[in-house]
């Protein structure tokens, strides 16, 4: 290292030169620049607010028109266009809460187990491995009507042939979120540390015995936290469920394989949603509260485990 | 401890080197998880059948040229099948979304990545992340009900024709707009986070303000992936459904204006898929070729949008 | 004559007084071992004989495939999908990259510890006790533990809190954890690629000193940046040079000089091993 000398004359002329050209370029009046900035914050921090004044305008509006309909009704009494007052979601909860069941149980296997393929087996510099994760990339932003279509072609009819039943609801909506569980999966897969396969390679464990005991344990916080946020999503999906079946009105308890009919949480807001008379919005408004309760709680749950968890590296 | 003798160990004896069995289970297990991943390709191509199956019937039965025209009323007798009516509906609602759409959540992208203390990106980023989170009937829903009043109180007069109409575009315009902005925002956001600390340092050190910073450095160094954030977001308002067939009516309209009763691709598969059509009809089939038209329309912005993602990815990372 | 650097030509004397015999039994026998990643050459031309329980030394200089040679050894290098080793290298006179070679198979003989220490984020005993349990190792699982951790000279220092998260322990206890956990297995060879280079010189001597314990029953082969740790440890040293084409387009790591330790710090019969011993170059 060099000793400090203090700057010549030169040095000091030649900086001073060079502060005054900075100052030409980037504009030399320093008060208009000033006030341009705070100008520009000031519109960013619009920017902000208007995003967050329309959530909490959605919000509002949906506990202030649900109102009159919040209670225990909503969870206990099936939908009427009879007696209003008392109508409540319960087929349509207990819908959700199955075909979520049957997601869970779909997409943790697929999502995980694809996963873990492209992260530790797949040799990256072949052509097949990555069609496949451009195609999951594609699979993200596919519409989710366009899975409906998939579902009514192949599952509702063609090759699976269930017909519109509860299964076929989920095993469509499982296949919507199955995009989201093997990025989430695998983005907490490749956060594992490649010298902790190393280590356990090293002492004569296989790949599967590496993955099995080392990584999968050090993911699982990730993994779940992807889990959560495709069942979120699932939770939420509409569109799919119009086309493979959750359409009919029902006012009865709905079975995984029943043939008459089934519906979901956002379904049955929709119908309540599609028909102009107050009480009905009424009724549109408070399921969409009980909705983002249930969706608040699995998120909130997903914030826990990633805080409470997280490995740190 | 005695010392370890291990097969290896002793002169004249040879070590085990050979595997003690053939491992079926571990190759077993390889294919299960190969077979797991290779699930999304056969998603795709079921995808890909079930669209231009029935699409190739409907094409037999009307023409190409009928098809890229206006007029759709594919329930009426006799039916007339020009899809420009409801692809413009399309681009009507995603148009006035991402007017409302990308200035937001760029706005809002820079401010977290450039203004923000970290304090307020620590609350502001989660409830973005609520925003994204909120089921699009729900969004739809808020559309129908609030939007649509107030857009209704402040629209000028007869400007337009007049918001004179019960559903319009621009009400589910600005639902998707809403929905569209923490996609914006969060992917914007994490391009220019990727912006080098160097650049922006060599820029500060010149004397320049905050916002020639985030105008003139950051901006155009994360641009791929800004531009990717609104491709994505783009492509993911053409496929909404719920928020357009709550908020914007039911008409099929070849029009791009915003006080219009419009019907999108989406809400034409929603609304006639659930209805009484016979199977193998013409109007059935009319469905899958619409959404054949959706499919290709989106799979583009989505092709797009990775490329740019990986571009600004293999600039900085 | 040779202009030796004193501390390290005294050191080198200093544990040769003490060196047992050699044994000169040869654990690994290598002839022209190359290994390329993808089109590149990393190691040309490597031959040598690697002695059974003995520290053997590889030294040189940055970017001379140390590393990449010490990989071949347990063919750690088969799970970089590019890389690809010519050349013949017997392991007990078996050769390690036959047909019939099972590369797990290898691993649980040729144990590795690795330049960062890289425990399990698991507790301490189950960092041990991951190893003999994969390979099924019969007995009592606390009593292999327990020797596992007395071997490596840790036990004193974590008994009482061996269901305590590895993580929470100092570098060095790191480190001779994994030199734990890697003779759990009973391995033949344990293979060190710069087992100190992320350590504190306490830290260091105390792995020096137990290498040093550890070649009575095991055969150790060491990668070190630090010549003085060479001198202080090993019995042979192997010094490696990077080569380069005369376009500086490719470069890789040969072998210039391996002999008895101590030959190669007091007394080098090659130039380019003195100047590196030295510090002329390096």
């Amino acid at each position: 290292m060099e000793a400090y000398r203090p700057p010549t004359e030169r040095t000091r002329f030649a900086v001073a030169g060079a502060r005054a050209n900075v100052a030409a370029v980037l504009g030399s009046q320093p008060r208009g620049d000033v006030i341009r900035n705070n100008v520009f914050a000031g519109l960013l921090g619009l920017a902000v607010l208007i995003a967050l004044a329309g959530l909490a305008a959605l919000l509002a509006q949906a506990v202030v028109e649900g109102a009159p309909a919040l209670g225990t009704n909503l969870i206990t009494e099936p939908p009427s266009t009879i007696d209003t007052a008392n109508a409540g979601f319960r087929p349509a909860l207990i819908g959700s809460l199955m075909m979520i069941a049957f997601v869970i149980v779909l997409i943790v296997p697929l999502g995980v187990g694809a996963a873990i393929y492209l992260e530790e087996y797949a040799d990256n510099t072949r052509w097949w491995n990555r069609l496949i994760e451009l195609n999951i990339q594609n699979l993200a932003a596919v519409p989710s009507i366009i899975y409906g279509i998939l579902g009514l072609g192949f599952i509702v009819r063609g090759p699976l042939d269930l017909g519109f039943i509860l299964l076929a609801g989920a095993i469509t909506l499982a296949l919507l979120v199955l995009p989201v569980v093997i990025i989430a999966s695998r983005e907490a897969i490749r956060a594992v540390p490649p010298s902790i396969r190393e280590g356990s390679l090293a002492l004569g464990a296989t790949r599967w015995q590496t993955t099995r005991r080392q990584v999968l344990p050090a993911a699982i916080p990730g993994v779940a936290t992807g889990v959560i946020l495709a069942v979120s999503r699932a939770i939420g999906e509409t569109a799919p469920l119009l086309l493979v079946g959750a359409t009919v009105f029902v006012t009865f308890d709905p079975t995984p394989l029943g043939a008459n009919g089934y519906s979901a949480l956002p379904v049955q807001i929709f119908q309540y949603a599609t028909r102009p008379q107050e009480e009905f919005q009424t009724m549109a408004a408070a399921g969409i509260v009980l909705m983002l309760v249930v969706l608040l709680a699995m998120n909130s749950g997903a914030i826990w485990l990633r805080n409470r968890y997280e490995q740190k590296w | 401890m005695e010392a370890t003798s291990i097969g290896a160990g002793g002169p004249g004896r040879r070590p085990r080197l050979e595997a003690p069995s053939r491992r079926w289970g571990e190759r077993a297990i390889q294919g299960l998880l190969a077979l797991c991943a290779v699930l999304s390709v056969v998603t795709t191509t079921a995808i890909v059948i079930s669209l231009v199956g029935p699409t190739i019937g409907f094409f037999q039965d009307v023409s190409l040229g009928e098809f890229f025209s206006t007029e759709w009323f594919p329930t009426f007798e006799p039916p007339q099948f020009g899809v420009l009516d409801i692809v413009a509906g399309t681009v009507n609602v995603t148009l006035w979304g991402m007017l409302f759409a990308i200035p937001i959540g760029l706005a809002a992208a820079i401010y977290l990545s450039e203004y923000a203390s970290p304090r307020v990106r620590k609350v502001i980023k989660p409830i973005l992340e609520i925003l994204a989170g909120i089921p699009t009937v729900a969004i739809g829903f808020f559309a129908a009900s609030f939007v649509i009043p107030i857009v209704q109180d402040v629209w000028p007069g007869g400007f337009l024709g007049g918001a004179e109409k019960p559903f319009f575009a621009l009400a589910a315009g600005l639902g998707i707009g809403l929905m569209i902005v923490p996609i914006i925002a969060s992917i914007s956001e994490d391009a220019m986070s990727a912006v080098p600390r160097g650049l922006r340092e060599g820029a500060y050190a010149m004397g320049a303000t905050k916002a020639k910073v985030a105008l003139r450095v950051v901006f155009p160094a994360a641009l791929s992936g800004i531009v990717a954030s609104i491709v994505l977001g783009v492509s993911r308002a053409l496929g909404e459904t719920m928020i357009v067939v709550l908020a914007a009516g039911s008409t099929p309209n070849f029009t791009l204006n915003p006080v219009e009763s419009i019907q999108a691709i989406t809400s034409f598969i929603a609304t006639t898929a659930t209805g009484d059509i016979a199977q193998g009809s013409v109007t059935y089939e009319s469905v899958f070729a619409a959404g054949t038209v959706l499919f290709v329309m989106t799979l583009a912005m989505n092709m797009i949008s990775i490329r740019l993602v990986r571009r600004y990815r293999e600039v900085y990372e | 004559m040779t202009q030796e650097h004193p501390s390290i030509a005294i050191a080198a004397q200093a544990r040769g007084h003490h060196a047992p015999p050699m044994s000169r039994e040869k654990v690994f026998e290598i002839e022209d071992l190359s290994v390329h990643y993808g089109d590149k050459p990393a190691v040309k031309n490597i031959g040598m004989d690697i002695l059974h329980k003995n520290i053997t030394a590889l030294i040189g200089p940055s970017g001379c495939g140390k590393s990449t040679l010490i990989r071949c050894l347990n063919r750690m290098n088969d799970l970089i999908p590019s890389a690809r080793v010519d050349g013949r290298l017997l392991y007990h006179g078996e050769d390690l990259y036959g047909p019939n070679v099972d590369p797990i198979q290898v691993r649980k003989l040729i144990g590795m510890v690795f330049q960062k220490p890289n425990p399990f984020p698991k507790s301490i005993y189950d960092n041990i006790a991951f190893g003999p349990r994969i390979v099924g190792m019969a007995g009592d699982m606390d009593e292999i533990v327990e020797g596992a951790l007395r071997r490596a000279a840790i036990w004193d220092e974590v008994k009482d809190r061996l269901n305590d998260n590895a993580f929470g322990m100092s570098g060095g206890q790191q480190q001779r954890l994994c030199i734990a956990r890697c003779i759990a297995v009973e391995p033949d060879v344990i293979l060190m690629d710069e087992p100190c280079s992320a350590l504190d010189p306490i830290s260091t001597g105390k792995i020096e000193d137990l290498m040093t314990e550890l070649k009575e029953d095991y055969s150790i082969v060491i990668v070190t940046h630090n010549m003085q740790q060479a001198a202080r440890v090993s019995d042979m040293t192997a010094f490696l040079i990077v080569e380069l084409t005369a376009d500086e387009r490719e470069r890789w790591g040969e072998i210039v000089e391996y002999d008895e330790t101590e030959k190669i710090f007091t007394n080098p019969s090659d130039q380019r091993t003195e100047d590196y011993v030295t510090g002329k170059v390096g």
